[in-house]
């Protein structure tokens, strides 16, 4: 029996090996992102933000 | 810029409006006369008349409104558009008041079976998608709509994107709530709990649940502050997974475009998948990512301390996004679906712990250096305990998705409280918080009429809930273990009826936990009405703010 190619094949094959990857790295990224020092200035300003609007 | 001396002209928005509103009325005539069951024609005729006032109070407007277009700012300050906050702002208040007494009749109900009536449109099967509808879409979609609009042009500071798009979100949403809720007593139901609604009430809420975006994301795309608060992160997961989620659960085909039955494009287990990947998502996104939104602006603005980390805030936003997805099949143990699914869904819901106390610990922090408030501010009390409540439930589901533990909980009471504790201790109380600190701020006020009804409405409805949610643990759990017991020879020790009798004194508490809280809420309604109506007005300072850098 030949498998069937078709792009829907394909594009499923594509997605199901890597998002648990690609997921997981974004994810690792989101968390250097709001743990890393420079950020945290800005962080602070911004978790004040409901306070100084008018 | 001096006033412009050319004649007035409707805008693009007005005239199509007008012309899609007008074509619709005669639409739906037509259909109604088609029709082919009454309810149909009902709504047919309902929609005409809609169609023909929305076509009347958007002529009147132009002729009513000056000339040329409504200013973005006036002194330098955002000229908010808070038309549209304040008519869903009411309608939360009314929506709650009538699913809350909704809820007490089917409570009262399952106690004394007789109140059915003994007619179809008071029986308990069409009055309880009733309740869960008008508590859930109604009183909290309201809440939801009315808070994000507030929150969005504030910490954006730019005015509601639109002119008519805002009033359409607001009045769509109510009329579709409205064809729902009256099709439901009519015995118009697809059968998928919380997305019962028929075919054409779906299409509509596609059309104004788009507008809703497009709002949205417009206002933040034009916002004058450089950063995207985390509130208005939470409300576009919010909004953007509700889309995705009524598309996915609703492909279905009428049998006639005139009539108001239709059917589902898959059936069986794949349907059983989709209804409940869309009914918890529903719980994750519309009952927790939305109220999470008013949590982080609401609470910081009335315990006046800014949030206790906003890095906790995005990492426990992206882990909710990342997770939330994937625990649907929770709903689904022991059934025909796959045993991997089952375990995938039960995986992910115990990883939800984590997100989801990251959100508590985040909420109740923000009172560090605050907590004396507590004694004298029932208003932040309602939000700090709604917190505590949220802990609570968010501990107690990923519990019950663990396959052992459901194995007794499913499909008794136990799932009824849990679902209440969430729904009234913390979706309920973020709502009564955020709509005590908003009114007054939406109609100029002072504050409230009286912190001391406020104090009343906490203390009735804290023990309204703990009433309620005590009284389904025990009926749930005695209602589980009833039915695993075993005789020694192997057989069911009690009959179902035995079971259901059993349940009776806890029905009894339940219905009346449910009108200590239907109490608390008409305090509520006094008091806001109250404020709008006698409140102290605030001067406003005319002197602008700066943007921050």
């Amino acid at each position: 029996m030949k498998a069937i190619l078709t792009v829907h094949n394909i594009a499923s094959d594509v997605v199901t090996s890597f998002w648990t990857p690609a997921f997981v790295a974004i994810f690792i990224a989101i968390v250097v992102y709001a743990l890393w020092p420079r950020n945290q200035a800005a962080f602070d300003e911004a978790a004040r933000m409901p306070l100084r609007e008018e | 810029m001096t006033p412009s001396q050319t004649a007035k002209s409707m805008t693009h928005g007005e005239a199509g409006l007008v012309l899609v509103f007008a074509l619709s009325a005669l639409l739906c005539l037509f259909a109604a006369a088609k029709a082919l069951d009454s309810a149909f024609a009902f709504h047919a005729l309902l929609s005409s008349a809609a169609s023909l006032a929305a076509v009347i109070v958007i002529a009147n407007r132009y002729f009513a409104r000056p000339a040329g277009v409504t200013p973005q700012e006036i002194n330098g300050r955002p000229n908010y558009n808070m038309g549209p906050v304040k008519f869903a702002a009411v309608m939360s208040v009314v929506w709650g008041i009538a699913g809350f007494t909704v809820g007490l009749v089917i409570a009262l109900q399952l106690a004394w079976p007789a109140l059915n009536l003994d007619l179809p449109w008071t029986s308990f099967g069409r009055l309880r998608p009733l309740h869960t509808s008008a508590v859930i879409f109604a009183f909290g979609g309201n809440v939801l709509i009315a808070t994000s609009f507030y929150v969005v042009q504030k910490t954006c500071r730019a005015r509601l994107a639109g002119d008519l798009a805002p009033w359409f979100v607001v009045v769509g949403y109510n009329y579709f709530i409205l064809v729902a809720g009256t099709g439901y007593l009519l015995g118009v139901t697809q059968s998928k709990e919380y997305a019962e609604p028929e075919w054409y009430a779906d299409l509509w809420l596609t059309i104004v649940w788009v507008a809703y975006l497009l709002v949205f994301l417009v206002t933040i795309i034009k916002r004058k502050e450089p950063h995207i608060f985390v509130a208005n992160w939470f409300y576009l997961a919010f909004i953007v997974t509700i889309a995705v989620l009524h598309l996915g659960n609703n492909p279905a085909l009428p049998v006639s475009v005139f009539g108001s039955k239709s059917y589902i494009a898959w059936g069986g287990v794949q349907d059983a998948m989709f209804q409940w990947w869309y009914g918890h998502n529903a719980v994750g996104f519309f009952l927790t990512a939305g109220f999470l939104a008013i949590m982080y602006y609401f609470i910081p603005k009335r315990a006046e301390r800014p949030i206790y980390s906003y890095r906790l805030s995005i990492i426990h936003f992206w882990a909710l996004i990342f997770l939330y997805i994937w625990a649907g099949p929770h709903h689904l143990h022991y059934t025909a679906l796959p045993d991997w699914a089952q375990t995938l869904g039960m995986t992910f819901s115990i990883m939800l712990w984590m997100p989801s106390w990251g959100g508590m610990i985040n909420g109740l922090m923000t009172l560090s250096g605050a907590w004396d408030k507590l004694r004298t501010d029932p208003v932040l009390r309602m939000l700090v305990v709604s917190v505590a409540f949220y802990g609570m439930s968010t501990f107690e589901g990923p519990m019950m998705s663990i396959k052992v533990v459901n194995s007794l909980s499913h499909y008794t009471d136990w799932t009824i409280g849990h679902v209440h504790s969430g729904a009234l201790g913390w979706v309920g109380f973020v709502s009564f918080g955020a709509l005590y600190c908003m009114v007054p701020w939406l109609w100029d006020r002072k504050g409230l009429y009286s912190l001391k009804l406020v104090n009343w409405h906490f203390w009735v409805s804290t023990i309204g809930i703990v009433l309620y949610i005590s009284a389904m643990w025990v009926s749930g759990i005695l209602q589980g273990l009833m039915w695993r017991a075993y005789t020694s020879l192997g057989f069911l020790e009690y009959s179902f009826i035995e079971t259901v009798e059993a349940m009776h004194p806890f029905y009894i508490i339940r219905a009346a936990g449910g009108a200590l809280f239907l109490i608390g809420a008409l305090i509520m309604a006094y008091n806001l009405w109250m404020t709008v109506r006698v409140g102290e007005a605030e001067v406003q300072s005319p002197v602008a703010l700066q943007p921050a850098e």
